[in-house]
């Protein structure tokens, strides 16, 4: 039922914006059939200045957004995925310094490369053309200010729409992400709704002005499994509708195998491994990849699978950032590692076309 | 409903309700009296508490009952402008000093250096720099109280800040001054509110303090202060002129901090928990 109804505000927006939408889908199609990336983020790295001196978190990242597909960006807590999605944005704060690098948005009046954008510019591109949703619906809600009032703000401030035009267009946007009574919903609080719904609220602040790209930084962790399930499924429909670019950033790979076409696995602040989502979960090629997938619950795959009941854990500790070792940075806890894994700075070398591992023993350990 | 009923609670209804019975005495009596508080008549002059003249009369013969109310008035205007002024600057002061942190120092510093000294001597120091009229008064007492509230905001802001809400913001497209304007401020109108009506309480005080010690508004204007002051030297043969502007400053008081720490106790989500 949800998916037959048309995407909201189209009505409701001026004429400008109509058309400002209008051609922003025109170019949506075009870069589908080009196959051109909507974002395109090269050789990314980004370090944070910190009491022990320089840490990368973040080292020569690269991947590219294509509309209407998602691409998982998985890994351990401080392995730079949420440092590489808040790069995207320029919302690293004082402390991170993006070092190298550069962040490509298509927009419909060409390429922009972000890290060159002004802060002024910076802001129409937030929420405008790329925006972002969080791991804490609970707390992503401003406590004070209706929900109405918070979809609507991006409208009023981007698309210049009015008072009523925009309270319209967010109750139009209530009803897409599924609450029902939008009418009355529009004037409730945060506090008025569970976590789930929370979770839908931001979903429609992050839509509202339908971006290219949306980034979800572990949108549904914090919630239920069953509204989990339903989350992703209103992102998926979303995505069908609209057309966006999805960056998923979790670090549970049974959401990446729900959700992405793609998926890039992160450690130590590098990609190391890049493949289609069904490649990296049925034929890891990475060691990392490999022990990782090792250490998840055999149900992830079959609930019936009586063979691994034992977890294997990745042995070691994570690698402190601030000390790297010189070479590959897993090969400190990599049951497969030579001693030419520790010589040098192990390229992002391709398996197969299409699919990337950085490891040296691509070609060995099949 | 759900703010009604978290108000109701005694310290706050005891409160406003004698708050509400002195503004309304304040307001109404004057207006409604056929006394002439200036109307001297030297016949007249320390007469006793009587019938006539409930409050008894003053060293001029003048009507204390009635000279009390209109001071009662101008003190707690007096006392609402300078809430107002230093909640206004210290807002400013505080919300740019918790948010944007380049400019934490120095205001802080600026705030520190305003409460190092004692509250009526920066007082008397302010109004002899600006002369003594009521205007300078309001702003002398509001630039001593300021730093309460830049305080409270500051902190307050610093909280804020680092919430969720505020880096959702953010990532959709919002500006600083939006951020602020929009989803910062109206967090923090609840303290706020309450160092609000604090302030209040302590600006009526020190005008009367500033008033007795000759250093406040023109002896001429009838502040609770100067009829204190005036009483002076007829404590002894005439109490009634300085007991009953005084009882009149210390219920205004004593009704305002009432109400000050009903509110924070209602308004204060970890003290709530607790009961």
């Amino acid at each position: 039922m949800r998916s037959t109804r048309s995407w909201p505000a189209g009505d409701e927006m001026t004429a400008a914006a109509i058309m400002e939408a209008g051609a922003r889908r025109v170019e949506l199609n075009r870069s589908e059939t080009a196959a051109a990336p909507v974002l395109s983020v090269s050789n990314l790295s980004v370090a944070f200045e910190t009491e022990r001196g320089r840490v990368a978190a973040v080292r020569d990242v690269s991947f590219n957004l294509y509309a209407g597909r998602t691409l998982a960006l998985v890994g351990e807590s401080g392995s730079g995925k949420s440092v590489t999605s808040l790069s995207i944005m320029r919302l690293l704060g004082s402390a991170g310094v993006i070092a190298a690098g550069s962040i490509t948005l298509a927009t419909p009046t060409g390429p922009q490369d972000l890290l060159r954008l002004r802060e002024r510019e910076m802001r129409g591109i937030r929420g405008r053309s790329i925006s972002m949703i969080f791991q804490e619906p609970m707390t992503s809600l401003n406590p004070v200010l209706t929900v109405g009032h918070q979809i609507a703000e991006p409208l009023r401030s981007h698309l210049r729409l009015s008072r009523r035009q925009a309270r319209k267009a967010a109750m139009a946007l209530l009803d897409r992400v599924g609450i029902p009574g939008s009418a009355r919903r529009v004037d409730s609080y945060a506090h008025e709704f569970s976590g789930g719904m929370r979770q839908r609220v931001m979903i429609a602040i992050a839509l509202a002005c339908r971006p290219l790209v949306m980034i979800a930084d572990e949108p549904t962790t914090a919630l239920d499994v069953t509204v989990q399930a339903q989350i992703l499924e209103l992102i998926r429909e979303l995505q069908r509708e609209t057309g966006m670019a999805v960056l998923f950033v979790t670090h549970n790979v049974g959401v990446v195998a729900a959700i992405a076409d793609r998926t890039a696995v992160m450690y130590a602040g590098e990609l190391m491994e890049v493949a289609t989502t069904a490649q990296i979960l049925s034929s890891p090629a990475h060691p990392y990849t490999r022990t990782l997938l090792a250490s998840l619950p055999p149900d992830i795959d079959s609930p019936f699978d009586r063979e691994r009941q034992r977890l294997v854990p990745i042995s070691g500790q994570p690698v402190d950032l601030a000390a790297l070792p010189p070479g590959c940075s897993f090969s400190p806890r990599c049951p497969w590692s030579l001693r030419a894994c520790d010589a040098s700075l192990i390229p992002l070398a391709q398996v197969v076309p299409g699919r990337a591992a950085r490891c040296v023993r691509i070609g060995d350990l099949r | 409903m759900i703010l009604f009923r978290r108000f109701r609670r005694g310290e706050v209804i005891f409160g406003l309700a004698l708050l509400g019975v002195l503004v309304i005495c304040f307001v109404c009596w004057p207006a409604l009296s056929s006394v002439n508080p200036y109307q001297s008549q030297v016949s007249n002059r320390l007469k006793p508490p009587s019938f006539i003249h409930p409050f008894g009369t003053d060293d001029f013969g003048r009507d204390v009952l009635v000279r009390v109310m209109y001071a009662g008035r101008l003190s707690l205007a007096l006392g609402f402008m300078v809430a107002a002024f230093a909640c206004l600057a210290g807002t400013a002061l505080g919300l740019v000093a918790g948010f944007l942190r380049r400019l934490d120092g120095p205001i802080s510093r600026l705030l520190d250096a305003l409460m190092a000294f004692p509250d009526i001597l920066l007082a008397i120091a302010l109004l002899a720099a600006f002369g003594p009229n009521l205007v300078n008064a309001v702003i002398a007492l509001g630039l001593v109280y300021m730093p309460r509230i830049a305080r409270v905001v500051r902190a307050a802001t610093l909280v804020q800040r680092e919430l969720p809400f505020v880096e959702a913001a953010l990532s959709m497209g919002a500006s600083t001054g939006r951020i602020l304007w929009v989803h910062i401020l109206p967090n923090l109108l609840a303290p706020l509110f309450v160092q609000g009506t604090f302030v209040l309480a302590y600006a009526m005080l020190t005008e009367a303090a500033l008033s007795f010690l000759g250093a406040g508004v023109p002896p001429e204007l009838p502040t609770l202060g100067n009829m204190i002051a005036a009483g002076q030297p007829y404590f002894g043969r005439a109490e009634w002129m300085m007991i009953f502007p005084g009882l009149a400053i210390a219920l205004t008081v004593l009704a305002l901090q009432t109400l000050g720490d009903g509110l924070r106790d209602a308004l204060d989500p970890l003290m709530a928990r607790g009961r």
